[in-house]
């Protein structure tokens, strides 16, 4: 037996810790370190909704499983387009205004 | 409190510690570190939870690749290696922001653990099996819809990256385009 507040409570901090570094940060990467912490967050959530329910089609398992493959494809773009704002303005930093 | 809740809050204190310092470190590359440290320990979380698939999954895509791929991103971007201080931001947007995390934290919490939290999870040992056979089943056209989506992004950073970023670059990119149009002799020597 696993009581539930407590994947509940981590689900929380790490949506609150992943909301901060969102907005805390000024690197553009450790802004995605922030995205990355919050989809964790919602994955957290769905496995455990996904024990609780014991659905027949495991919804909560394969929806976590799409949705690590949907951030690896996100985090791919992101650093793409993280690079190509390094190249054209020399640095990554969110708080100064675009050339 | 079962052996499974002990265990449970010992992995989640890990993770909940390393992802504050993953976004409160003053060193960028420790950031990355510290994520390794969340999403390896989170991946425990999954196997205390009876998802073994997932988080052997968690291990191979997060840490594993995207971990990777931010600390490339890092180096690309000539991160320096010691403490940083000039990357973090202004006090007041430090407050501000951690003001805004704690009060999603909050929201969360006043939201999931009282309609939830008294209940307990029994356990069962992980249905690698069922998962299979449901994802190449009912979950088929989305799973097929999820390599198009990889192929997609796949392509769209490769676009990305190649895309003429500087004045000088665009304008190399537009003489090239043009150059096959108004004269084709001489110009591609």
């Amino acid at each position: 037996m696993i009581h539930l507040w407590l994947p509940l409570t981590l689900v929380s901090v790490l949506a609150g810790a992943g909301t901060y570094g969102v907005i805390a940060r000024r690197n553009a990467v450790l802004v995605l370190i922030g995205v990355e912490l919050i989809l964790n967050a919602a994955n957290l959530l769905f496995v455990t909704m996904g024990s609780v329910q014991g659905d027949t089609l495991r919804t909560g398992q394969v929806l976590t499983l799409f949705l690590i493959t949907i951030a690896a494809a996100e985090v791919g773009v992101a650093l793409a387009v993280v690079l190509a704002l390094f190249r054209s303005r020399g640095h990554i930093d969110l708080s100064e205004p675009g050339a | 409190m079962t052996t499974l809740d002990v265990l449970f809050g010992a992995v989640a204190l890990i993770t909940a510690a390393s992802a504050v310092l993953a976004v409160t470190t003053q060193h960028l590359v420790h950031a990355a570190l510290w994520l390794v440290v969340t999403l390896g320990t989170l991946a425990g979380c999954y196997l205390v939870l009876g998802a073994e698939l997932v988080a052997l999954v968690q291990l191979l895509v997060y840490v594993g690749a995207v971990v990777v791929l931010v600390l490339f991103a890092l180096m690309l971007t000539r991160a320096p290696i010691g403490r940083s201080p000039e990357h973090s931001s202004s006090a007041a947007q430090q407050i501000a922001s951690a003001v805004v995390g704690a009060g999603t934290t909050a929201l969360l919490a006043a939201v999931l653990l009282p309609a939830l939290g008294s209940k307990a999870l029994p356990t069962r040992a992980g249905d690698t099996q069922g998962i299979a056979t449901q994802l190449f089943s009912s979950w088929v056209w989305p799973f097929e819809l999820l390599s198009l989506l990889l192929l997609v992004a796949l392509i769209a950073a490769f676009a990305v990256s190649r895309m003429p970023t500087t004045p000088q670059e665009r304008t190399a990119a537009t003489l090239d385009e043009r150059t096959p149009v108004t004269s084709d002799a001489g110009t591609r020597s």
